[in-house]
């Protein structure tokens, strides 16, 4: 498996997690295309928070790699990392890449 | 449960005490500690090293799937004219106390929302009340311990874990050893029960802030004597 398909599985495992604890009507699709935050995204503040923690961990778990993914770099980024399920997917892959390598 | 700076002093007697209760604990320093017991983990590692603190957890949260209490007990104080205070100590200082402490909160709070309840138990000091000549830097950074504390309360309760402070006079230990004996005195004559803190008059509070009936109890500093 290709590190990319391998984040796809973390990150929507990591949806899986948070979708466990919201009401029904609440729960993130675990797809590409979900927008996550900002204008149409479906996410709180605080969901978002719980969704990057638990991401971070499932990370670290599965690889053995440790990423921060609400730094200074994320919050300059010209497209938010957090805007779908596909930015925050590349944006992990990125880190990943960047760590490993 | 987790208690940082658990090579000596407090962190020690800490170690010492909650093991006879009965806890497995996880503690670290930056030296190997010096004694053992079945049930004790030690780590060496700066508490304000955010890889080192990360990669503790993750073993901490791979071998036990939970951590229920965080005991932020490491802390240094350097007690100085604030004119002959170089800024590698503040930094120092700063980085122990104030870096370390939110570096194990926030790493805490990350276990323990999985299961939706933790202690965090941090230290502030009566320097900080007091106002204390000499310990400009040492009592601000526990003053940012009381601010970090109360608004840490405020952002960890949607996950149920509280975050508490215990303001301990001087106790006996390695971190008052340097500071003369006509200020300590005069410490002690400030405070409205003339003697120095027991080890047993911190616990007693911690223990106060870690029973379960206490989820009621967040943000709040005890101050032992003021």
């Amino acid at each position: 498996m290709n590190i990319e398909s391998r984040i796809d599985q973390l990150l929507f495992a990591a949806i899986e997690e948070i979708n466990e604890h919201l009401p029904a009507g609440q729960k993130i699709q675990a797809e590409k295309s979900t927008q996550l935050f900002g204008h149409r995204g479906v996410l709180d503040s605080l969901t978002l928070v719980n969704l990057i923690v638990v991401t971070e961990q499932k990370v670290q778990e599965a690889l053995n790699v440790v990423i921060t993914l609400a730094d200074e770099r994320a919050m300059s980024q010209k497209n938010s990392p957090f805007k779908s399920v596909e930015s925050l997917a590349n944006y992990i892959v990125l880190l990943v890449k960047e760590k490993t390598n | 449960m987790l208690i940082t700076g658990s090579r000596k002093g407090i962190g020690r007697n800490l170690v010492e005490y909650y093991i006879e209760k009965g806890y497995v604990i996880y503690g670290c320093s930056r030296e190997a500690a010096d004694y053992s017991y079945p049930g004790y983990h030690h780590y060496c590692l700066d508490v304000a090293d955010e890889q080192k603190v990360r990669q503790m957890f993750a073993e901490l949260l791979k071998s036990q799937g939970r951590l229920d209490i965080l005991i932020n007990n490491a802390g240094i104080a350097s007690m100085n004219h604030a004119l002959l205070t170089p800024v590698a100590t503040v930094q120092k200082i700063f980085s122990t106390n104030v870096v370390g402490s939110f570096l194990f909160a926030r790493e805490a709070a990350k276990v323990m929302m999985k299961r939706k309840t933790g202690r965090i138990v941090n230290f502030a000091t009566v320097a900080t009340p007091m106002k204390l000549a000499g310990e400009a830097i040492y009592a601000s950074s526990k003053a940012a311990i009381v601010t970090l504390t109360q608004i840490l309360a405020r952002e960890f309760a949607d996950y149920n874990i509280t975050v508490n402070a215990v303001g301990p006079t001087p106790v006996l230990t390695d971190l008052i050893r340097s500071v003369p004996q006509d200020k300590m005195d005069a410490l002690l004559r400030q405070q409205a029960i003339h003697r120095f803190g027991e080890f047993s008059d911190i616990t007693n509070v911690i223990d106060f802030f870690i029973r379960p009936e206490s989820d009621f109890v967040t943000g709040q500093v005890l101050y032992l004597e003021e």
